[in-house]
Order: C-alpha cells, then structure tokens, then sequence
C-alpha cells in the first residue's frame, strides 16, 4: 500500500479499511523504486470542501501526467511518484499536509492548493523548507505580487490579467457603464479594482455591490444593478454563486436590457448551467478547442479516454503545465535542487506540447508568473463539439499584454544566499 | 428608493419563508426531542438529490410529491437506528451524533453524485417572471412560497386536528405526563423525526430547483435556520414562523443599504433579542432552561 | 500534580505511574515519533488538540456544561496571536498573552449572556456566538485577512539575553516550547480542580439543584468555569497560530467546536488525560485517513457515531471502568 491517493473510490473504501486497521501507527509505507529512488511530487488540494470538483480535476490530470511522464523515462530518468494530500479546503490542515509531505515524505517537489488563501500558507512552509513550489490554481494576485517567493511559480493567471484581457472587450462592445456583482474577500476585491483601474482608463463609470462569497440569491442585488441600467454587469462570483447569479440573471429576463460578462469562468461550472442561461462574455484561461494549435488536439485525444471521454478543462491543463514545467526545470538544472530548478524554469520558454497554446509561453523571471495566453468569448448553448462546446473564443490576449510589467506588480525576488 | 425597499421588503418574504421551512422541521425534532439535528441541512440535500434522481422518471412535480416522503423514510430509520440511543443521555451525545451522522450523510452524496453542482430542471414555463414590472418575482418563486404556506398551515393542523398531532404538542410540554398516559413514546418521536425529514426533504426539492445541488447545500441553510429558531425562542413554532420570515426580511432589506453585511445582520439580530429578550420573541420562560 | 478524576483510585495504573508514562512519552516523541512514520509537526498539533479539549473539557467533564462554540475562543486566540506578531511586536510570549487575553476575555463577557440558558438551548447559543466571531474574522478583510486568513507573520525566536532560543526555524525546538506551555497549562489546570472551587464544579455536575440548595452560587461558578475554560482553549489556539505562522477563520468555524467537543469525549471526558488521549486518537485518525481515501469524511463521521453509541465514555474512561472490575 502506498500513501497515494486513489480516486478510484471503491477501492479505496476497501483498502482504506485494511490501512485503518493496519497500518495506524505504522504509517503506510512507500514502494521503493527499483534501482534509484523515485522523484517524488507532493499534490495539496482541497478534494473535500466547496472547491473540490475543480480540485478533483487537478489531480485526475495530474495522476494522468505522471503516468505519461513514467512512461517516457520519468524526469531525470528516474520514475516519478505523486502524493496526493486533501487539505480539506481547510488552512490548517494544508499546512499541516505540507509538513508531512516535507518531513515524513520529504518530496522534492510541492504542488498547490486551488484555494489561494492555503495556497499562501503553504508558500510559508515551503520557503522555510526550501522547496520547489508550483502553485497550479490558485488566483490572488500577491501570490506572484507583493507576496512572491523565489521559490514558487505559479501557472493560472492573476486576477488582474484576467480583468485585463476581458474589459477591452466588454467596453468595445457593449458600453462603458457597468454594474459590479462581486464576491466580499481578497480574490473579489481585487478582481474588482483591476477592472475598475481598466475601466476607468476607457473612461467608465461604475456602481457595484459586494455580496458574501457563498450567496445564493441575488434578486435584491439585480433589483438594483436594473434600476441602475447599465451596459455591462459584471458577475464577479464564483463556483455555484455565479452559475445562480447567471440563472437568476437570465429569469428576470435582464438579458435583453445588458450584456453579461466577468472574468474568469470554469468549464466544471458552466457544465451545470442550464442551456437557457448560458450566456455572457468570459475569460477561460485555457481552452479545449484551439483548430490552429496542433498539440492541443492530440493532447486532447489522449487525455480524453482518462477523464470519462469528457473534454480536458482549464484545470486538466494547470495540473499537466506545472508538472511538465517542473520536469523541463529539474532537466535543464540537472538537479532536484530547488534554488538551481527555481532558475532553470524562470524565462524558459515551453515548448507547444507543454504549453498547448497559441503563443510563446514562459514563467517570466521577474515574479514567476506564467505569461500564459488568456481565451475572452462568448459562452454558448452547446455547438457542433459536443457537449463541451460551450464556448466560443473570440481573441485570445497575450499574457504579458494583460499582466503588465513584472516590476508593476510590486514582487521582489529574494533569493537565498 | 421607496420602490427598491418595497421590492427587497417582498423578497425578504420569499426568502423568509424557506428559512421558516427549514427552521420548522429542526424546531419540531428540538421540542419534542430534544435534539438539535446538526444533520437537517444534510437531510435537505439528500431530499434534492433524490428529486434529482425521481426527476427523469416521473417529473419535477412527480419528484416534489415522493422525493419529501423517502426522505421521511430514510429520517424515520435513523432516527430508529441511531438518535433513539440518545435521547436519555446528555446533549452533547446527540449533537455529536448529529455532527458526525451530517459527515457521513455529505460524504455519501458526494460519493454517489460527485462534488461537481448538478442542476435540478423545473419546467420551463416556472421561471419566468410573474410580470415585467414585479421581474425579481418568477412563478417558481411564487409557486415556492404557495408550498410552503401549505406545509406549514398542513402542519399546524396536523398538530392541532389529530390525535398525533396533539400527542406531539403534549409532548413538547411535558413529556413524562404523555407518556404516563400510555402513549407510545418512542414511537412518537420516530413519527416527528419523520415529519421534520419531510420538511427538510421537501426545503431541498424547492432549493435545488431554484439553486442547484451540491453536496455541501445544508450547510449555508443550516445556520439561519437555527438563528430563526433562537431569536423566535425555542419552544414555540409560532416563535421559529416569525424568527424565519424577521431574519429573512432584515437579510434582504440589509442587502439595499449595506449588502457585503446581509449574512452578518442575522447574528445582530439573534444578539440583540439574546440581550434584550433572553428567552426569544415567542419562547416560554422555563422552557428547556 | 495528581490526576483528578472521579474514580481516580481504581484505575489499573495508579496516576503517579500515569503521569510518568504520559510525561515519558510527550518528552521523547521527537526520537520515536519518526521511526514510526509519523512527524514533529503533526505531536505540535496533538498537543495543541489535546489543550484546546482539556480546557473545554473543564466545562464540559468537570462542570457538566455543554458548549458547542469553543471554537471561537480557539480562533480568537489564534488571531491574537497573529495579529500581535504582525502589527504590534515580533515577540511570540507577548502574541500568546495576547490571544490568550483576547479569547478569554470575549469568553468571559459571552458567559454572561449565556449563564441562565442551560441544556440545548444553551449549546445552540453558543454555536451562534462562536459563529459571529467567525463572521467577524471573515469579514474585517482589512485587519484579519477575511477569507484568505491572516498570514504574513511568523513566530519570533525566543530571545533570554544570555541566549537565544530558535523556536521560528527548528521544529523540534518549537515542539518542545509548545510541550512547555501544555505542562504549564496542564498544571493549573490539575490545581484548579483540587481547589475548593474544582470542587464546587463537581458538586454542580453531579447535582446542580442540590447544589443550589445548598447556597452555591450555581450562576456565577457556571460563568466562571466557562470563563476559565475559554481561557485555555484561547491559549491552545494562540499556540495553533505560532505552529501554523497562520490564523484561518475555518479555525472559529462550529466544524472546528464539534472536533473539539469529540476529541475530549473520544478520549473521556470525565478523566483529567482524557482530551489528550483523544486528541492522539483523532488527529492520527484524521491525518492518515484523509491521505488514504477522498471519503474521509465517512470515516470521521462514523468514528463520531460509533464512539458516541458504542464508547460514551471514551478510551479513558473504558481503561478506568475495566481497572474498577478487576
């Protein structure tokens, strides 16, 4: 038995009972490798917890990655070993995942969390411990910004790109007077002000509410954003409270008086919307569907099988990015050092079958931050692709266009001496 | 602005009466039984997940009727099984049980159903707006409130018109004396337990057409409801009517002035009625204390 | 410092020999620990468990009193904690008094309102209560991080003039620093309960209208032994800040209060030990299910329902019943 965490639930329902039983004291242990020891990754994300379907989709990709990855000689011609820890969408319990997968575990590499805030915890254990640090999903700004470490990288986009790219869009299109819906925490919050910075620059004006970040009924909100009239409302939620806000948008029958748009958008989520409210103008911050990028296709056709035949998200593309990153890192280093992996990945270009996007794509030097491509569209009742063909890109934005300089971002690089 | 009140006013309302479902069915299991089910909004969304399933064979209407009635069912074994061991013990056993029971019964639909939201479709023809003028009011909504003004006036009757019904009042009262009479206690309870299961089971059909479902649905329901039953003191039904509708009202009309403060009002409330009236705005002093 | 129990004297091992073993094994679990694939970091959050217990446990065990809301004194003791080190000073024993200060003191004033209420109502109250404090951490976004957490310190070294002690980079050394403060903690406890106040606390458990017959001021020991008790999961909590460099407003959440409430009952609640063995129980339970199976939750869960149908009284208590049969 080793201490992974399987998704096959069955099983493990069984084998979990033997482990109980087992090996409570003794604590699992781990199959050596023949010959060397394995490349371990340690994988913290919130499988339980209201973020969790994204969270699932990370690791589902991130199993898949590594079994290719073993496949193909491992990284460093050694296999590679993936842990998977829960932390329950829970800080104390991520950083305590952290520490076992450091001390007890000691795994070169750590991934995590999708929740920003345990994201930021973990990032303080990892600094200590010195160890290479890839953050998949997990948005707020600082992580990259005013926060940055020399060690973590970070491979979804800020909110501030993600604002970036979408409000050009919204403004040529609709209007400049917009109404905010937006969630009251730090993610939200800067959400927000990137957008109004942007929109102000276009010479917009605003009115907006902040709404607790597990609201489920917004009438007493549209009931003002209508008598406001705007061009544009920007529904800023997240998960399940954007989908309802979408829903209720569409059954006031709001969406004949504005558009709707916001920042960033989740295929996990748009799948639960029904079709009459499938609307609005979005950022996916990737995108199964790219006719003109050849890798995206055949990484789409093998993925596929292993995910239930459903089409790979922008999670499934997180996951695969930073794990393919930390094998590019640990090969030009030559090494799992993390001071000498943290400078081989900074500025190095991915190449197409990492990256699976249309442009060039680096973890810029600067705040460590992937200079991914951003995907602004329209979403949509489902097309000729499928169920999944729920999205239509309209332009995709260049990630250093809308990131800004890495200077602006407020992040200075300290490395160790 | 007097229009923007007015509206939120009657969206309070709309609001107020789901927490008043929910809150009822905990408060029915707490009088009688002494037991805070920490359970409930797990209930609640086992209660949508089975509409989720009836609704492809016999239809949102098929599955708002039978959907309540299995979780009854499923409230009425458990409650057989396990809180009956409880009930003479010390509180904390059954809010342990509850806490723990609420875990298992979360981890079982994200087990069957996934963590991912899955949609609950009603007909078409129930989310449209009543009229443009009154757009925030859809016929779902309408249709929800009708619903549960049947529940509840259904289970006011209940307690008043029947045999069980008065059984259970009595109960609530003084229970030693009930069962001095020769009425079957235990049996009593399992029929209560049931009856507050079908109230959560039938809160989590009319949520999950409006909201969706997701495993963890309970848990954002569960803590207005025990705010409506604090502030309309423990004890009195009435008292959890008013809590509920009160808390619903003060929640919507918060979110015209100062809405990032709309979850927080609530607790204000419950602080302020602690303070000001200890017991709650209906409860009966000596009750429970 | 003598275990206090009710039956202290039928145990199968006396409590002299009691303490020498629990004490024998918290002082070496960095050198076994390890060897059986466990971590220093994870006895720091045992220990840690186990105080925030024992201290609800005064209430809960030794008076008979039911709060389902400890949570929040835990997390305002955290997020005192926190806050002093990240705006006030660098200094770790001054976070502690602080948070300890803080959680306590919101514990006592909560206690008035609450004295009266007894039995579900008053665990219901105090579930509320403990969840406007999570509110409040929740929303002043500003000051305590919101959602996201307080972050953005760390615990300081501690500084002795003639030496310094690295509590901030060697784990080890900080386990030791938290072992300290739990034996501190632990020995006040053992003294309240054999003062003639610990003694009144019983009195109340065993027969509250007796006691009141007998002139106790039932009100003002009930608000006293809530207020005391608060104190010491407040201090449990601040130490939770200083093993995490982190406060998380989940910590005040009524999740975190039923974990608390389990793990003294788990362990028996009415033995003095009690809390720490269930807190050794649940932790371990918790740390290694959740690596095994995404359905942890199941586990946990039915752990809550077995324990409470089938061990009322916990490990402690069963050992303790056992020793009084032979």
């Amino acid at each position: 038995m080793t201490s992974k965490l399987t998704l096959t639930k069955r099983r493990t329902f069984l084998t979990a009972t033997a482990a109980i039983a087992g090996a409570q004291f003794t604590g699992p242990f781990i199959i050596k490798a023949r010959g060397e020891t394995p490349v371990k990754i340690g994988f913290i994300d919130p499988i339980t917890g209201s973020l969790s379907a994204l969270a699932v989709t990370e690791v589902e990709s991130a199993k898949w990655t590594v079994e290719q990855l073993n496949k193909k000689g491992g990284i460093l011609g050694r296999e590679v070993q993936l842990l998977v820890e829960d932390s329950a969408n829970d800080t104390g319990t991520g950083v305590q995942k952290a520490h076992k997968l450091i001390e007890r575990d000691k795994v070169d590499v750590i991934m995590g969390d999708v929740n920003s805030g345990i994201a930021y915890a973990i990032m303080g254990v990892t600094a200590e411990k010195k160890v290479f640090h890839v953050v998949p999903g997990g948005h707020t700004d600082p992580i990259t910004g005013k926060d940055c470490k020399w060690n973590v990288f970070r491979t979804c986009n800020t909110t501030a790109m993600d604002a970036a790219a979408v409000t050009g869009e919204l403004v040529k299109k609709f209007g400049k007077k917009w109404f905010f819906i937006t969630p009251d925490y730090a993610y939200g919050k800067t959400l927000q002000e990137n957008f109004v910075k942007n929109l102000k620059k276009a010479g917009g004006t605003f009115e907006g509410d902040m709404l607790p970040i597990a609201n489920a009924d917004f009438s007493a909100t549209l009931i003002k954003a209508k008598a406001y009239k705007p061009d544009v409302l920007l529904n800023n939620m997240g998960g399940a409270a954007q989908l309802n806000c979408m829903k209720q948008f569409v059954q006031f029958g709001m969406a004949k008086e504005m558009a709707l748009g916001g920042a960033l958008y989740e295929l996990e989520t748009l799948r639960s919307v029904p079709k009459e409210a499938l609307t609005g103008w979005w950022v996916f911050e990737w995108w199964w569907n790219q006719p003109n990028v050849p890798a995206v296709k055949t990484f789409v056709d093998a993925i596929s099988p292993a995910i239930g035949n459903k089409k790979p998200t922008a999670r499934h593309w997180m996951a695969y990015v930073s794990i393919m990153a930390i094998k590019l890192a640990a090969e030009k280093a030559k090494s799992l050092e993390a001071v000498k992996m943290a400078h081989a990945l900074s500025d190095m270009e991915l190449p197409p079958e990492v990256s699976l996007s249309p442009n060039k794509v680096r973890y810029r030097a600067g705040d460590h931050q992937l200079m991914s491509d951003i995907f602004v569209g329209e979403v949509q009742q489902a097309g000729a692709g499928g169920p999944d063909d729920l999205f239509k890109v309209e332009t995709v934005v260049k990630g250093e266009d809308a990131a800004g300089s890495a200077e602006d971002t407020g992040c200075k690089i300290n490395w160790p001496a | 602005m007097l229009q923007l009140v007015l509206f939120n006013l009657t969206n309070g309302l709309i609001v107020g009466t789901f927490y008043v479902l929910m809150a009822l069915g905990l408060s029915l299991i707490i009088n009688l039984s002494n037991v805070v089910n920490f359970a409930h909004g797990n209930f609640l969304a086992i209660g949508g997940y089975l509409a989720f399933v009836l609704t492809p064979f016999i239809g949102f209407w098929g599955a708002l009727l039978v959907s309540p009635f299995l979780t009854a069912i499923l409230g009425f074994v458990i409650e057989k099984v396990l809180i009956r061991h409880v009930y003479t013990r010390n509180h904390i056993y059954s809010l342990l049980l509850t806490f723990g029971l609420g875990f298992i019964l979360q981890d079982i639909c994200r087990y069957i159903w996934g963590p991912s939201p899955l949609p609950l479709n009603i007909p078409q023809s129930m989310s449209a707006a009543v009229t443009p003028d009154l757009f925030f009011i859809t016929w779902y909504r309408v249709f929800m409130v009708a619903v549960v003004i049947v529940a509840v006036a259904g289970l006011f009757a209940l307690l008043r018109y029947t045999r069980v019904g008065m059984r259970i009042r009595a109960g609530t009262l003084d229970l030693e004396t009930v069962s001095a009479l020769g009425v079957n206690v235990p049996a009593l309870r399992s029929l209560n337990f049931a009856v507050g299961s079908f109230l959560a089971g039938l809160a989590g059909v009319l949520a999950a057409g409006q909201l969706g479902l997701n495993p963890n649905m309970g848990d954002d329901l569960i803590m207005p409801s025990f705010i409506a039953i604090i502030v309309g003191g423990v004890g009195s039904l009435t008292g959890t009517l008013l809590g509920g509708l009160l808390i619903g009202v003060a929640a919507a009309l918060t979110t015209v002035f100062y809405p990032s403060a709309s979850e927080a009002v609530i607790y204000v409330i419950m602080a302020v009625v602690l303070l000001v009236r200890p017991r709650g705005l209906l409860g009966e002093e000596g009750m429970l204390s | 410092m003598s275990t206090v129990t009710t039956r202290a004297d039928s145990t199968v091992v006396r409590p002299w020999q009691q303490l020498v073993i629990i004490w024998a094994l918290l002082l070496t679990v960095p050198f076994w620990l390890p060897l059986l694939g466990g971590y220093t970091a994870i006895a720091g959050r045992v220990l840690v468990m186990a105080l925030a217990a024992m201290g609800l446990n005064l209430l809960l065990g030794y008076t008979g009193v039911l709060s389902f809301g400890h949570a929040a004194y835990f997390g305002l003791g955290a997020y005192g904690a926190g806050l002093t080190l990240k705006y006030v000073a660098a200094s770790t024993p001054l976070a502690i008094l602080a948070g300890t200060l803080l959680g306590g003191i919101a514990g006592t004033l909560f206690g008035l309102l609450l004295v009266r209420r007894r039995g579900v109502y008053f665990a219901m109250v105090t579930i509320a209560f403990g969840q406007v404090c999570f509110y409040i951490a929740y929303k002043w976004d500003d000051f305590t991080g919101g959602y996201d957490g307080l972050r953005g310190f760390v615990r300081a070294p501690l500084d002795f003039g003639l030496f310094k002690l690295d509590i901030a980079g060697n784990g080890t050394l900080f386990y030791y620093f938290v072992l300290f403060v739990f034996g501190i903690a632990v020995g006040l406890q053992a003294l309240i309960l054999k003062s003639p106040f610990g003694r009144t606390m019983l009195a109340i458990r065993e027969n509250e209208r007796r006691a009141r017959f007998l002139g106790l001021p039932v009100e003002k020991h009930i608000w006293l032994s809530f207020s005391i008790s608060c104190f010491f999961t407040a201090l449990a909590g601040t130490l939770y800040a200083l093993l995490n460099n982190f406060a998380d407003p989940l910590g005040l959440n009524y999740v975190m209060s039923g974990n608390i409430v389990m793990i003294a009952v788990m362990g028996g609640m009415r033995t003095f030990w009690g809390p720490l063995v269930g807190a050794v129980l649940f932790v371990m339970l918790q740390d290694y299910v959740s690596s095994m199976t995404t359905n942890w939750m199941f586990f946990v869960g039915t752990t809550f329902v077995l324990v409470v149908l089938l061990f009322p009284r916990g490990l402690m208590g069963l050992l303790q019943r056992k020793g009084a049969g032979s």
